[in-house]
């Protein structure tokens, strides 16, 4: 058979050479990344002008990317795991696919219940768990905690996505171990009690139908809300008719989760996966977070970005994440029993 | 059971011999590309969790339920629409049938999660509809009915708008392989041309409807996007929250092999209903003429097809269009360009090699039709039924398995380390493929080789040609319509695959499907609609090649 042109030659050339796994370069780091191309890509283009370090990267579900880990054992070629929630990461250590990364840098810049108390893994940029509302319909002063959202007056008012999205899980898991399995079991079937339609869609869904007045209030992340802002078009028309309101401010905190990252036990490239890390919770990424995906910054000492900033500020949940991670199964299974499809 | 009897009148040395030289690499080969769902069904053996109690209480059932639902619907669903685009363009004369012959097949190139999106994006409480319908009649929310899309009826309507192409290709290569004298003879007994659909024609295409709505049925088993965003607990949804919410892998993987043995009992009762059937025909192979449609009938007809299309194709595809306009100036050229080659390569490379192997197995089973065959080429085909994710994690185990092993010992041996051989290079991906869309090429290839009688292998045979040549001069020729269908199937949804994709590929690998998927699942339809739309349009392509490979007969037969 003739190949009829030479781009098909070229192609055909690409993927033979890939076809069978090919030797390491010196400096580079392996990346398998549970954030999407698009919202990382960018940030590591930057820490290769800086450091001369090429990054290789697969992205790709947690769970799934954590299975291939294992499943490699010492030979994978992964240095290094990015998830974009706490529970992940916490697996990935109970697993025995991370190694410690001790970096006094990141021990002072990361507070200390957004990492590993061993050093495992730190959290790089957090999201926090709010309440959306619609602007004309409610008004601020009747909102207060997540818990006063079972009361009986916000019947069919209460948008919600399905109990399996991680961050209802993580936030179920975050009322477990600060409130109690009780608590938390009261609190999903309140919840459910209240639904103005059965869970579905994203979160860009229950902002959108909170506009369109299908719903009075949602539980959405926040960056969700500030994409649609930076949208333009109709998701920032609906946005605008919508307001965020971080609940629990007198008691617990607003439900936070964070994004992080760890060094693999196999890693070949720990220095260059070090250097990574460091970059990430570094200033410019931190900045980079907010600004380009609507994330709070995980230091202290690094201001969120105007957008963010106008939302207002807020406490967070001070609960350690790593239990998310722990009693993520256990708050699965409270929302199986309150029946939250 | 012709071809049994007569094997055994040949002398025995030479029966050994053609049986070793089929038998034997389509056995190996059955058994390779079985590893991965026997690994998965491997995780029945290995004791059941306390987590099952949990699920058995409270969610299983609703699982199971919905599941059923969806492929009862589905499946009437692909039925109708399938059936009725094959008649309408295959055995009838319509304005516009030419261009509706192909342009039927474009559903195909739509992943089921992208017109799932699409179609929300219209209908949805906030989408431009029935907000148009608010506005113009002062309705607030809980005013009026209307049905909502994100629901199971939706996730029917989805699937079955998307899947219908499996039974429309496969119904219509049948129909037009009819021979006309078989269907005249219906009609000159008194049918009508109804009762002659009905009653002949239909019956006649039974494997291939069959093969076609099991293809359907199996896709809709694994499909996991499109259940997940409508928020339908199905089976896959079942699957996905034990492993990732409950972190129960294993568990996961007994819900997944419970799912394949239910699919499998499917198969066997199928074939058991219909053990003793033929489907071939004696008479010679002359095309149908085709029933002419005048007037309101041509018209109704023309109408009928355009409405599918229209449903199927043009609309998601128009908001896909616009979507995909509104971005175009950020979009990088060169990047996406890289994107669109190495799909394009990989979908050519997986539906080659998927049509290979299924006419290995098909022609083995068809030279040798016995029990071991039978079923080895029946289990190898299971992963269509499997979602993605899971096939995948059956291919990662032993690939990584066998690396380890092959670097232990040449660590152990040589104190040299030869990493990971295979695990995360393209070949365990085109692998992984070719275990998923098997069932694809393989039922395509046994349907068409279901209509050419054996005694036309019986005479080739008796005239001194060997099985290869069999096989290479009558049957191949016989069979370009299906051969072609087999490999257009395969690289549609090779094109389309996502989470195998996902999680098998190399470092800095990306297909169209992946960038698609990740900004869609961030909620960036905007952004997914043009490496949707490139998906849409490369499988445009191959759909004309081979229609017109497909269809090339008819044009001297009219």
């Amino acid at each position: 058979m003739r190949f009829p042109s030479p781009v098909l030659r070229r192609v055909t050339a690409v993927l033979a050479s890939a076809l069978l796994a090919t030797s390491a370069l010196a400096s580079e780091v392996n990346v398998y990344s549970a954030r999407q191309e698009a919202l990382i890509k960018p940030i590591l283009d930057r820490f290769t002008e800086e450091s001369g370090i090429k990054v290789n990267l697969i992205t790709g579900g947690g769970d799934a990317l954590l299975t291939r880990l294992r499943s490699e054992g010492r030979n994978s070629p992964a240095d290094m795991l990015l998830t974009v929630d706490a529970g992940r990461l916490y697996r990935a250590r109970e697993a025995d696919v991370l190694q410690p990364l001790h970096s006094d840098f990141l021990k002072k810049v990361v507070p200390a219940n957004l990492r590993d108390s061993e050093d495992y893994w730190y959290g790089l940029s957090v999201r926090a768990r709010v309440i959306a509302y619609n602007r004309e319909r409610v008004k601020p002063e009747e909102l207060s905690t997540y818990e006063a959202l079972t009361d009986p007056s916000w019947k069919g008012r209460l948008c919600i996505r399905s109990s399996g999205n991680i961050y209802n899980q993580s936030l179920v898991a975050g009322m477990i171990a600060t409130e109690g399995a009780d608590a938390a079991a009261s609190w999903a079937k309140g919840i459910v009690a209240n639904f103005a339609r059965p869970p579905q869609g994203g979160d860009r869904d229950q902002i959108k139908a909170v506009a369109a007045g299908q719903c009075d209030v949602a539980l959405v992340n926040s960056y969700y809300y500030g994409a649609m802002l930076q949208s333009g078009g109709e998701e920032e028309a609906a946005a605008n008719k919508v307001a965020l309101f971080f609940p629990n401010q007198d008691g617990r905190g607003t439900h936070v989760n964070v994004s992080g990252a760890g060094i693999t036990r196999a890693a070949t490239h720990v220095a260059e996966a070090k250097a990574l890390i460091e970059f990430l919770a570094g200033e410019e990424a931190q900045h980079w977070y907010a600004e380009r995906n609507n994330e709070y910054p995980v230091r202290e000492d690094i201001e969120p970005s105007k957008r963010l900033q106008s939302w207002g500020e807020f406490e967070s949940d001070s609960v350690d994440v790593t239990d998310l991670g722990r009693l993520n199964a256990e708050a699965v299974m409270i929302m199986d029993r309150a029946n939250w499809k | 059971m012709e071809i049994a009897t007569r094997t055994q009148a040949l002398p025995l040395s030479r029966r050994s011999r053609a049986n070793l030289g089929w038998r034997v690499p389509m056995l190996l080969t059955a058994g390779v590309i079985a590893v991965p769902v026997l690994v998965i069904v491997g995780s029945l053996f290995q004791g059941f969790s306390p987590v099952w109690e949990h699920l058995l209480a409270t969610v299983l059932q609703d699982y199971v339920v919905n599941s059923l639902l969806l492929m009862l619907g589905v499946g009437v669903g692909t039925l109708a629409l399938g059936l009725t685009s094959a008649w309408l363009t295959a055995m009838c004369d319509f304005p516009g049938r030419r261009f509706f012959n192909w342009a039927l097949l474009l559903p195909m190139a739509i992943p089921a999660y992208i017109i799932a999106y699409t179609y929300t994006g219209i209908l949805d409480y906030a989408g431009p509809v029935q907000s148009a319908l608010r506005a113009q009649f002062g309705w607030g929310y809980g005013d009026y009915y209307f049905p909502a899309i994100r629901s199971l009826g939706g996730a029917i309507c989805m699937l079955s708008l998307v899947l219908y192409p499996y039974v429309f290709l496969l119904a219509r290569v049948a129909f037009r392989e009819q021979s006309t004298a078989v269907l005249e003879a219906s009609r000159s007994l008194g049918k009508g041309p109804w009762q002659t659909l009905f009653q002949v024609a239909l019956p006649m295409a039974r494997p291939a409807v069959v093969a076609g709505v099991s293809l359907a049925l199996m896709e809709t088993l694994a499909d996991y996007g499109t259940v997940a965003y409508f928020g339908v607990n199905a089976f896959t949804t079942g699957i996905f929250r034990t492993w990732y919410g409950l972190g129960e892998l294993q568990t996961a993987a007994q819900l997944a092999a419970f799912l394949l043995l239910f699919v499998f009992t499917l198969f066997l009762l199928e074939h058991y209903s219909r053990r003793r059937l033929r489907f071939h025909h004696n008479s010679a192979r002359q095309q149908p003429g085709r029933i002419v449609l005048e007037g309101w009938r041509g018209g109704l007809a023309c109408a009928i097809a355009g409405f599918i299309l229209l449903a199927g194709f043009l609309l998601p595809a128009l908001q896909l269009g616009q979507w995909a306009l509104e971005r175009w100036g950020d979009t990088d050229l060169s990047a996406f360009s890289r994107l669109v080659g190495s799909s394009f390569g990989l979908a050519a490379m997986a539906a080659a090699a998927c049509l290979l192997i299924a006419l290995l197995l098909g022609y083995g089973k068809r030279l040798h039709p016995g029990p071991v065959e039978n079923q080895a080429a029946r289990v190898s085909a299971m992963g269509y039924a499997v979602p993605g994710t899971v096939i995948a994690v059956g291919v990662l185990i032993p690939f990584a398995w066998l690396d380890n092993r092959i670097d232990g010992l040449m660590r152990e041996h040589f104190d040299i380390s030869t990493g990971l051989l295979l695990s995360g290079t393209l070949t365990a991906l085109v692998f992984a493929y070719v275990v998923r869309f098997l069932s694809v090429s393989l039922q395509t290839v046994e349907s068409g080789l279901a209509r050419i009688r054996p005694s036309i292998d019986e005479s080739a045979r008796s005239l001194g040609l060997r099985p290869l040549a069999v096989l290479r001069r009558i049957h191949l020729p016989m069979l370009r319509g299906s051969l072609a269908t087999a490999l257009l199937l395969v690289f549609v949804d090779v094109l389309k695959e996502l989470p195998t994709t996902l999680i098998l590929r190399p470092f800095n690998f990306n297909t169209l499907a992946v960038r698609a998927h990740e900004l869609a699942s961030d909620e960036r339809l905007a952004d997914a609609a043009l490496p949707a739309l490139a998906i849409v349009l490369i499988g445009l392509l191959p759909v004309i090649l081979m229609n017109r490979t497909a269809g090339a007969h008819e044009p001297q037969q009219n």
